[in-house]
């Protein structure tokens, strides 16, 4: 799932300064399994603004709505008849979400109430964590069902690196150091042998160097 | 045991309090309540094994919203006891009503007065 984090409120109240109708908008994708942008959270986050409205003795206008998602034009077209009526929508989708609602209904301003932080999975309840870089040409089958592009500091293909020590990577404690988990996995499969080979300069075109991306499917394809 | 506690503590009753969300706190601020408090089991007594200690974490939370929304933490507290220990029951509810009078009608009340 893509995984994000909410915006400090600080940040998100000064965007909806001297803008009276709000919308809260969410989404049923990843954001919703990720706690940051569901039905839920909406819900929180629409209450806080109108407490902080009410506080300042300023109509509460903050409502609430969740799509579901926010990355389809066939959901985001269900705000059509409502969307101008608003004179700021709150989007807590990933990244994406804020795009597709501004560039549908380009006389509202849209601001995202998340940052979007990786795509990653669930570890335990609450806790999530990076697997995954969409570097767009997948390699992990190779080491072990890990991946050292999302996982290693430095993406590291022919690791581990001097940094590596007691489990961990250099930047932190609290870092798994990818390479020293894919020696482990590698022998416990009988394959340590594989990381013999020393894997030449990535492509990384077919990453964001490359520049956005795009995906067509001819057969589905209107 | 025919205990007093005050009459503006109005009680919500739920199975265990790991059922207290974010949001059911927040709704009480929204519709003017002065102050909320959750009153858990015994840490270590919860029949659902870890209700008290979700509840907790929530209103920290919602504490740190409140702060960051320029309203006294304070006015969302978490309690243990017993469902024996009527008198504590008691006891809690009025120093927390002292408590939250000290601090005053909530501040969207004013607001809104204003």
């Amino acid at each position: 799932m893509i995984v994000g984090d909410s915006k400090p409120l600080e940040e998100i109240l000064e965007m909806i300064k001297d803008r009276p109708k709000v919308l809260v908008l969410g989404c049923r994708g990843c954001v919703t399994v990720c706690n940051v942008g569901g039905e839920k959270e909406v819900g929180i986050l629409a209450t806080t603004l109108r407490i902080a409205r009410k506080k300042a003795g300023l109509p509460p206008t903050i409502d609430e709505r969740t799509l579901e998602r926010q990355c389809d034009p066939e959901y985001v077209e269900e705000l059509a008849e409502v969307a101008e009526g608003y004179d700021a929508i709150i989007s807590i989708a990933c990244g994406v979400g804020p795009q597709f609602v501004s560039e549908r209904y380009p006389t509202v301003r849209v601001f995202p109430g998340i940052n979007t932080t990786f795509i990653g999975g669930a570890l335990e309840h609450g806790v999530w964590g990076e697997r995954c870089q969409s570097c767009g040409n997948c390699l992990v089958h190779n080491f072990g069902g890990l991946c050292p592009i999302a996982r290693c500091s430095k993406s590291l293909m022919n690791g581990p690196c001097g940094g590596s020590a007691n489990k961990k990577c250099e930047i932190s404690p609290e870092v798994d150091c990818v390479w020293h988990l894919i020696v482990e996995k590698m022998e416990k499969m009988g394959r340590l042998q594989e990381l013999a080979q020393v894997w030449p300069v990535k492509n990384w075109s077919t990453s964001r160097d490359g520049g956005p991306r795009k995906r067509v499917r001819e057969d589905l394809k209107q | 045991m025919r205990l007093q506690y005050p009459s503006s503590v109005r009680v919500i009753q739920l199975p265990c309090s790991g059922r207290v969300d974010i949001i059911h706190l927040l709704k009480a601020f929204e519709d003017g309540a002065d102050g909320v408090y959750v009153a858990g089991c015994l840490e270590g007594d919860c029949h659902y094994l870890t209700g008290n200690f979700k509840a907790r974490r929530k209103v920290n939370y919602v504490k740190k919203v409140l702060e960051a929304l320029g309203i006294e933490p304070e006015r969302v507290e978490m309690f243990n006891m017993s469902s024996a220990e009527g008198p504590r029951f008691a006891t809690v509810a009025r120093e927390f009503t002292a408590k939250i009078k000290e601090l005053g009608p909530s501040p969207l009340k004013a607001a809104q007065a204003a």
